[in-house]
């Protein structure tokens, strides 16, 4: 099978710049797989799981907070505002994660803020869920 | 004639601000390092998202979001003017607030109105006695104990709540692009409305002239992606701002050090000068003592 270089690059940092096989990238419209060769795409990408394929096998996964999605038949870039490897968003993590967002709510002065609060909330949520489902694969 | 306990005095006085001279350049060349691999770390999602928005930027000529298109106006421009909280970094800041000032002054002579919004104490400092009125906001104490990307997203999230509240038509910031350590440039770069990047060597090019799909469609990426690249690009100045920070003030530091060496070095010679005279005429009194016997 024919690689593809991929990158998922963070704001703060570059997470990982490989040769995949294939990538599976978690979009708003519904996940898709990327493999060599896809058709150019920009697709936006929704809190959930991110899975980098080696041969017929997972090699890694990651746990992206949103974010976009930049594909050219050869190569594909995911630029998430977050991203942890699987391993260490850990269920107790997320939920963490979720409690401090509530908090925040909580403590919003503005409208601003509460926006900002109710996105994290939002997302931690969704983040739990997608842990949950993949934790058992 | 001073004593040779005052020139002593003197000499140990100029030697401890040496010592600390030199510690703090030793402290901003580490942390000039630290910021300059966090900016070179911060570069590939950069890229990536002018990449996308080269992409995006050809099917929106003139029309899209207002982050894009604007206001249609440019009477209120908003002027961030990013510095440094802190000093003793050689002329960082008043070069920044310097730029700023002069801005300001066009515009103003443009008939324009002008709000300012400090990143940094320094910068408020400066400017609050020419245009203390215009000065909206100032955010200070950001990048500790290092710069991340949530400090530019408070940044960004409150010019953003500005520009919905209609506060302004046009932002630019001011400051200083690293380019060496010895070398800063004040950069004036427009953020609002935001400047798609030049696309020709950009997405159409390595795609060899294929048209990008788009899920779920241009109007909603790209609503999604502009407040993402205002604060891309404000961490992007911040990181710029942080390196440059610290290259000037080592060179600063490093000249400080310089001087007080050779003020030390003056002393020095000044004091064994008159050590010398002091013991030549006490020479000259016992021999003409002496004589006299």
């Amino acid at each position: 099978m024919a690689k593809f270089s991929f990158r998922l690059v963070m704001p703060e940092r570059e997470l990982l710049a490989i040769e995949a096989d294939m990538v599976v990238v978690p979009g708003s419209e519904g996940d898709f797989g990327v493999l060599e060769g896809h058709a150019p795409l920009i697709s936006t990408v929704r809190p959930g799981v991110l899975e980098v394929y080696q041969g017929n096998k997972v090699e890694r996964r990651f746990v992206v907070a949103g974010g976009f999605a930049e594909v050219t038949p050869e190569r594909c870039t995911v630029l998430a505002e977050e991203a942890i490897p699987f391993e260490e968003a850990t269920a107790e993590y997320l939920a963490q994660r979720e409690r401090t967002a509530e908090e925040d709510l909580m403590d919003a002065a503005n409208d601003a803020e509460r926006a900002a609060a109710t996105k994290d909330l939002a997302i931690a949520r969704e983040l739990q869920r997608a842990q949950a489902y993949y934790a058992t694969r | 004639m001073p004593s040779l306990k005052t020139y002593r005095l003197r000499i140990r006085s100029v030697q401890s601000t040496q010592k600390i001279t030199k510690a703090m350049k030793m402290v901003a060349a580490a942390k000039l390092r630290r910021a300059h691999e966090q900016a070179v770390a911060a570069r590939p999602y950069a890229e990536a998202m002018d990449k996308v928005l080269a992409a995006l930027g050809q099917s929106f000529k003139g029309a899209g979001p207002r982050l894009l298109a604007g206001t249609g106006s440019d009477q209120v421009q908003l002027l961030i003017v990013a510095t440094a909280d802190r000093g003793l970094c050689g002329a960082f800041n008043s070069s920044i607030v310097r730029e700023a000032r002069r801005l300001v002054r066009a515009l103003m002579a443009d008939g324009k109105t002008v709000k300012i919004l400090c990143v940094g104490r320094k910068g408020r400092d400066q400017l609050r006695r020419d245009f203390g009125p215009m000065i909206i906001e100032t955010i200070t104490d950001l990048g500790r104990p290092r710069l991340s990307y949530g400090d530019a997203q408070k940044v960004a999230a409150r010019v953003s709540a500005l520009f919905e509240a209609g506060e302004f038509d046009v932002a630019t910031v001011v400051y200083n692009r690293f380019r060496s350590a010895i070398s800063q440039v004040v950069t004036v770069q427009q953020l609002i409305p935001a400047q798609p990047p030049e696309s020709e060597e950009g997405a159409v090019a390595t795609t060899g002239g294929a048209i990008y799909e788009f899920e779920p469609d241009e109007g909603a990426i790209l609503a999604d992606l502009l407040p993402r690249n205002l604060t891309v690009q404000i961490f992007r100045v911040l990181l710029e701002n942080a390196a440059s920070f610290y290259g000037s003030q080592m060179t600063a530091m490093d000249n400080a050090s310089r001087n007080a060496g050779d003020v030390i070095k003056k002393l020095t010679l000044q004091m064994n000068r008159s050590r010398q005279a002091t013991i030549t005429k006490e020479l000259i009194e016992i021999i003409s003592g002496a004589e006299a016997v």
